[in-house]
């Protein structure tokens, strides 16, 4: 018969709440708490052999030493498969599972956890691990371990999972080629026509969902304000000193253009894999408007320019890698006391 | 990059570029549309006066964007 070993917290393995979510890792070889309820849903198709439990504080608060020690633990009982949780909404929980999940899948064993689609928990792995939406509570326990059991059931076997949606987990932004009985220009004037006629239809290429924020305050003193250039534009010094990729990036570069009134094809170049990059290997202010933003300083428009120039290429960049430089320079902006920005993108 | 900029700094971000429903999906406050993808800052086409003075103005346009209090994502158009 297939081996299970099932991850839970303290609360779950009915040690204690808050004050025992310091609890360092620990396995007992039997069935703990909701692995009752998941050992009846598997049935005679697969056997829980370990359960192993660990403080959600301990987890959140030692993360590595955590993961290192229950995976040990996990790996010794020779598992098929590894089921944590169910996570509801509780947050270090949900961090618990995930990681311990992602882990032991990124260790050959397959895995999967379940929790609410709102838990942070999701954003963090659903791509690592499978997850199974659930409630918010332990009201939904029994959706969730059922639903567990019906994926954790099919990784066993063996057989290729069918889409997310069919299949019952959050997807993993995983496309799979495959042969579709009618061309793509068909299917796309399928959709359309449904729209048209207000039907219902799914798009075959989900666009990311971007967050939104409150606009920031006005800038009160444009003469004395110190303003930075940001661009996305893909130009560079000379030579792309840094290496930033020419898609895809995963960095961007700081420069110090305090002594520079003009971009020139001598002092810096666009490398951007996604736009024609004639105009801009000409003259590189058609990207970054250094030449102007000295003009409008001496004549005292405004205060000052930002020393630092933060540059990148956004073409294929991953949302996350936008945001974290996003953060870092928005970081970098408030310390040096920038009043505003500009940001060029192509 | 812009909204995650104006999030951290909590200083106004004003982002040119071209295509502006991108800019609205990903969550740019102050936007100033610009004159083409390869180019948002310059326009080659009109000789290097012309080209000056169309950045020129861009970015003065940028300057009243930052400078304008707004209650939601808004398009400054010239």
């Amino acid at each position: 018969m297939k081996r299970i070993v099932h991850y839970i917290n303290q609360f779950y393995a009915g040690i204690g709440g808050e004050e025992k979510a310091d609890r360092t890792p620990f396995f007992e070889d039997k069935v703990i708490g909701p692995g009752m309820g998941l050992a009846k849903e598997f049935g005679d198709r697969a056997q829980i052999v370990r359960t192993v439990v660990c403080g959600d504080s301990y987890y959140g608060e030692h993360t590595e030493e955590a993961r290192r020690q229950c995976l040990e633990m996990i790996r010794e009982a020779k598992p098929d498969l590894l089921v944590a949780g169910p996570a509801f909404n509780a947050g270090r929980y949900g961090f618990a599972c995930g990681d311990i999940a992602a882990a032991a899948s990124e260790n050959g064993i397959p895995s999967v956890t379940a929790m609410y689609r709102e838990n942070p928990g999701v954003e963090l792995f659903s791509k690592k691990t499978y997850i199974v939406p659930c409630g918010d509570s332990a009201r939904t326990m029994a959706q969730a371990l059922s639903g567990m059991a019906r994926l954790g059931a099919k990784l066993l076997s063996g057989e290729a999972l069918r889409p997310a949606r069919e299949e019952g987990y959050i997807h993993r932004g995983i496309r799979k080629n495959f042969l579709h009985e009618k061309r793509g220009a068909e299917r796309a004037v399928e959709m359309l026509l449904k729209k048209l006629r207000g039907e219902e239809f799914r798009t075959e290429y989900e666009m990311p969902v971007f967050n939104k924020i409150p606009p920031a305050p006005p800038l009160k003193d444009l003469a004395h304000a110190t303003i930075a250039l940001v661009s996305s534009g893909g130009v560079v010094p000379f030579g792309n000193p840094d290496h930033i990729r020419v898609s895809s990036a995963e960095t961007y570069g700081t420069y110090d253009i305090s002594g520079l009134s003009d971009l020139t094809p001598e002092n810096y170049e666009s490398v951007h894999g996604g736009y024609d990059r004639t105009w801009a290997n000409l003259d590189p202010d058609v990207v970054i408007p250094i030449d102007v933003l000295r003009e409008l300083e001496r004549e005292g428009v405004f205060g000052k320019l930002h020393p630092f120039l933060y540059t990148t290429t956004g073409t294929g960049t991953a949302v996350a890698f936008a945001e974290k430089f996003g953060r870092e320079i928005g970081e970098e902006l408030k310390k040096a006391g920038v009043d505003a920005a500009i940001l060029t993108s192509t | 990059m812009t909204r995650e900029i104006e999030k951290a700094a909590g200083i106004p971000v004003v982002q040119i570029a071209t295509i502006v429903p991108i800019m609205l999906t990903v969550g740019a406050n102050r936007i100033v549309p610009g004159v083409a993808i390869p180019h948002p800052v310059g326009a080659p086409d009109l000789g290097a006066d012309g080209d000056r003075a169309t950045r020129r103005e861009l970015v003065l346009r940028a300057f009243r964007a930052m400078q304008t209090e707004i209650s939601e994502q808004t398009v400054f158009e010239r």
